[in-house]
């Protein structure tokens, strides 16, 4: 089987669509930064509180709120999360509400607010560690065992939360339903001193505003230094412009992935950032197969112009370029359908990145190492620092003859 | 060729046996549950997958400079008196941003010599500087004042794995946050429920045996205590809040003790404390005792002081009060009301020794383990579905040499995976993303090469040179996509935590393996089937 069988398409005639079509993108990201979405940050970058809760039944949102609000949490952001018949919703308090003085505070205001339905004296099963459960079975011992109830409790109480957590996926609907996991001495007993609220909180990230002012300079200054890296590994192993076509490139790139959050009005969050520097790897590994082709063609093919090689060389390497961005994408798409929740960012970065990571690697990389030369030819420069090939046989004067007419 | 062809077979073979033992171990059986049992105990899950907690706490170094500077500030004023060098005031100016910083004023021009020398002898770390109108001023000096910043650092880290190493929690991580400033990491995996955790770590401990003034009896407020004194504590004391040991009706209101400010006894003469009960009420107390120093200062004390009172401070609160019938040895008891689980708190606390510094919360996250356990089932539902798509692929794309770079994939996974037994690594959820990223990079490797015998066949080249031939062109362009990724992957390590930092473990680890798997192995198998075939027989390779 084959896609494409010597394909012979003229990229670099169409330089000035690709041109429009980035800039369509790029400057959509960019005003929508500026203007609508902002870069939604992440809790990791700015601080506040997250909660995720999962509910017995479809949740309401106009109660939590309420609720929510009578407990003086007003600054409250709900959101659904997950497939809707898993019942989730994430809570999020503002960076406001989120203070190093205590932190916790706004997570067990939340939960205090959501135990509506708690008689006195009683704790909540939906909510409670293994500890709480192992403390209370020792404490009331419903099965008379006297001294050596320690090993008997614990494996009650380590089977009850793990069923609840891993057969119910962390919610229970009725104390009975625990009768096939723990005897019935210990079922009842549990009865009387718990109730089930009807949520029970999956997760809690709680940021300080300082952690969040440092972790925003800190993925900065990753990603500078990635392509700062880039930019010093293509100078090392090519020539400088080839270095620095594939770090705008590779800055378009992220540029792009950093608008589609915008406008998508997805928050960036810490694993985001590191889809993203992935995506610099991946877009820098597109754009240097052309380059390597493009450097193996002009040793070969000293007579021809230069924008008739890279083009021959976009095209030998299209077939490789076009798989391999389609089996990239398969697995990530995977990742992005079935991937779960908690990914969906990081697998959202990389579908755009690696659709954005292709297209640009032929669309923009090599047009600027044309446009380069074009430019060098307009001021009457030889052909010859584009050899590519840093202290190696230098091209012959001939291919003067090979300048470029844009 | 075919002579090496074994040589390198061997190789392989050995390589797989290799990591499926990082993998697995030796399993117990070869069911399905016994294997996944096996894979647990090589390959540690992070918080993110089994539940846990993640804190980053801030050591208030400050703190640990003040206390040092306190005591500076002491001995500055005893020696003084004693070389008769005459001053108005020692004193810290701004404790609270310059907590090294301390003032001295009056002292007279004929004087300033025996200031330095005394300095200069006494308090070596500090240095002095002579402002105007007499006042003179000590701080520290730079590489001291990091030094013993650092050193906070490390005595709280110490400190924290001691108490959560007494909690019985399994397998914590405590170490410096390397990029914030005086952070601490912790990760506790299963505790779900960090309320109690958090409160022992972050207690700091501070024992200490002082006489209480005033016979003992506590003031019911601050401004009580004031009048009662016209206005100004007495000399050399200090209010201090505990709580009412009255029955009746404000048995649990917060009252005030007048303290004096010296310490007979402080944390550091501390030995042993342990949970006892009170003989009388059977109410859980804890039973503290003293070093042999300790001990003999207390002893001093006490037979100093019959029937005067001590106090017993934790952390700035009175726990205790007691008037002192008889000379006391190097033992003593804290009452004050505990259930069991705090008394054997305490004991813990006061067990592991006390933080230099407060600390404070910068950040919490808990993943409960139903999540945890979602997560891993999604990650690899998946992982097994994109790994499917490829290997489907490739085999439908390139019939022979699909199966060819389906048995490299396969093993580049195994060798990610053992790697990962062998180092101790952690999988974390972004890490099961980098697997199934691995997946969709590493067959890159082998699209090129196949590509390029395509593009050498077309240009008619026999099998084997065409084989030949594009190994060795993809070789530079492989090398270079790698480092590449390596770098971004690299960079990521350095700055992450955690879940990104298992991510960028996972993606480097698998794409060296990719480096063996793509170019060794499916040369081999190549060269393999070339040597099983006629001379100028066409190769699979779709």
């Amino acid at each position: 089987m084959e896609f494409f069988r010597n394909p012979n398409i003229d990229f670099l005639g169409k330089k000035w669509y690709f041109l429009a079509f980035s800039l369509v993108f790029s400057v959509a990201g960019v005003l929508s930064m500026l203007f609508w979405h902002g870069i939604p940050k992440g809790v990791d970058f700015r601080g506040g509180t997250l909660v995720y809760v999962k509910f017995t039944g479809p949740p309401n949102e106009n109660q939590i709120r309420s609720l929510l609000n009578k407990a003086g949490l007003t600054r409250v952001r709900l959101q659904r999360f997950g497939p809707a018949d898993t019942n989730q919703e994430l809570i999020s308090l503002d960076e406001r509400e989120t203070s190093e003085q205590a932190l916790d505070r706004g997570k067990n205001q939340i939960i205090n607010a959501l135990e509506t339905n708690a008689p006195a004296g009683k704790q909540d099963l939906n909510n409670a560690s293994y500890l709480t459960v192992f403390n209370y079975l020792m404490e009331k011992d419903p099965l008379h065992l006297g001294t050596d109830a320690t090993q008997r409790y614990s494996d009650n109480a380590r089977s009850i939360v793990s069923y609840r957590d891993k057969s119910k996926s962390g919610v229970l609907n009725s104390i009975d339903e625990l009768k096939g996991t723990a005897p019935p001495e210990v079922v009842g007993a549990l009865n009387d001193g718990f109730f089930l609220s009807n949520f029970a909180v999956k997760n809690v990230e709680i940021v300080g505003p300082q952690v969040g002012e440092q972790l925003r300079r800190q993925a900065l200054l990753a990603v500078l230094y990635s392509l700062i890296g880039m930019l010093v590994y293509l100078w090392f192993r090519f020539e400088w412009i080839y270095g620095l076509a594939a770090v705008v490139t590779v800055f378009h790139d992220t540029l792009i992935t950093v608008g589609a959050f915008s406008l998508a009005n997805k928050e960036i969050t810490l694993t985001v950032i590191a889809a993203i520097l992935t995506l610099v790897g991946y877009s820098n590994n597109d754009t240097i197969v052309v380059f390597d082709r493009i450097r193996e063609n002009i040793k070969l093919l000293r007579r021809e112009r230069l924008s008739d090689i890279v083009n021959r060389s976009i095209n030998q390497t299209l077939s490789r370029t076009i798989l391999t961005a389609g089996l990239t994408f398969l697995t990530v798409l995977a990742l992005y359908l079935f991937g779960g929740e908690v990914l969906s960012g990081f697998s959202f970065a990389l579908v755009i990145g690696i659709l954005i990571g292709t297209y640009s690697s032929i669309a923009i990389a090599a047009p600027i190492l044309v446009a380069y030369q074009d430019w060098r030819g307009s001021r009457g420069k030889r052909y010859a620092a584009m050899a590519a090939d840093k202290g190696g046989k230098s091209p012959k004067p001939q291919q003067q003859k090979a300048q470029v007419k844009a | 060729m075919t002579k090496n062809l074994g040589w390198k077979l061997v190789l392989i073979f050995g390589t797989l046996a290799v990591f499926l033992f990082g993998i697995f171990g030796v399993p117990s059986g070869l069911s399905g549950s016994a294997l996944a049992t096996a894979i647990q105990n090589r390959i540690h899950l992070g918080l993110d997958l089994k539940g846990g907690t993640h804190l980053i706490l801030q050591v208030q170094v400050n703190d640990a400079v003040n206390a040092d500077s306190d005591r500076a500030v002491e001995r500055l004023k005893d020696r003084m008196r004693a070389r008769k060098i005459n001053f108005t005031e020692v004193s810290k100016s701004d404790p609270a941003n310059n907590p090294d910083k301390i003032v001295i004023t009056g002292v007279p021009p004929e004087n300033s010599a025996d200031l330095r020398s005394l300095v200069g002898d006494q308090l070596p770390e500090y240095n002095l500087n002579s402002g105007a109108a007499n006042t003179w001023t000590v701080a520290m000096k730079p590489p001291q004042l990091t030094e013993l910043k650092s050193r906070a650092v490390q005595q709280a880290i110490e400190t924290i794995r001691n108490r959560i190493d007494k909690l019985g929690i399994s397998e914590p991580i405590i170490q410096e946050h390397g990029l914030g400033q005086y952070q601490i990491l912790v990760e506790l995996p299963g505790v779900d429920d960090p309320a109690r955790v958090k409160e022992i770590m972050q207690s700091t401990a501070m024992l200490e045996i002082r006489q209480a003034l005033n016979n003992g009896q506590p003031y019911p407020s601050q401004d009580a205590a004031l009048q009662a004194n016209g206005g100004v504590l007495p000399p050399n004391s200090v209010l201090l809040p505990g709580r009412s040991i009255g029955t009746g009706e404000n048995a649990e209101g917060e009252v005030y003790y007048l303290i004096s400010r010296t310490s007979a006894v402080a944390g550091h003469d501390l030995r042993e404390a342990r949970v006892s009960r009170n003989s009388q009420t059977n109410m859980p107390e804890v039973e503290f005792f003293l070093t042999a120093e300790g001990g003999r200062r207390f002893s001093e004390f006490t037979g100093a002081h019959v029937g005067d009172y001590l106090s017993v401070i934790l952390d700035n609160k009175v726990m205790e009060v007691a008037v002192i019938k008889s000379q006391i040895g190097d033992t003593g008891v804290i009452e004050g009301r505990f259930t069991d689980q705090q008394a054997r708190d305490l004991a813990l606390i006061l067990n592991s020794g006390a933080l230099p510094a407060t600390i404070k919360y910068l950040q919490e996250s808990t993943v409960g383990p139903s999540l945890g356990n979602d997560s891993i089932r999604a990650g690899v539902r998946a992982a097994i579905i994109g790994m499917a798509a490829v290997l489907l692929f490739m085999l439908v794309y390139y019939h022979g040499a699909g199966i060819n770079a389906d048995v490299a994939l396969i093993l580049n996974l195994i060798i990610l995976l053992g790697f990962m037994g062998y180092f101790g690594a952690t999988l974390t959820l972004p890490g099961i993303a980098g697997v199934i990223l691995t997946v969709g990079m590493g067959v890159d490797s082998n699209v090129l090469i196949f590509e390029r015998i395509r593009e050498e066949l077309r240009n008619g080249k026999t099998p084997p040179s065409a084989v030949d031939q594009g190994f060795s062109h993809a070789w530079v362009t492989i090398v270079d996509t790698h480092v590449t990724t390596i770098v971004s992957a690299a960079i990521l390590f350095i700055f992450g935590t955690g879940p990104v930092k298992g991510f960028a473990v996972t993606l480097t680890f698998g794409l060296l393996a990719n480096l063996f798997t793509a170019v060794f192995v499916s040369r081999v198998i190549f060269d393999w089937v070339l040597s099983r075939k006629q001379r100028g027989e066409a190769l699979s390779i779709g």
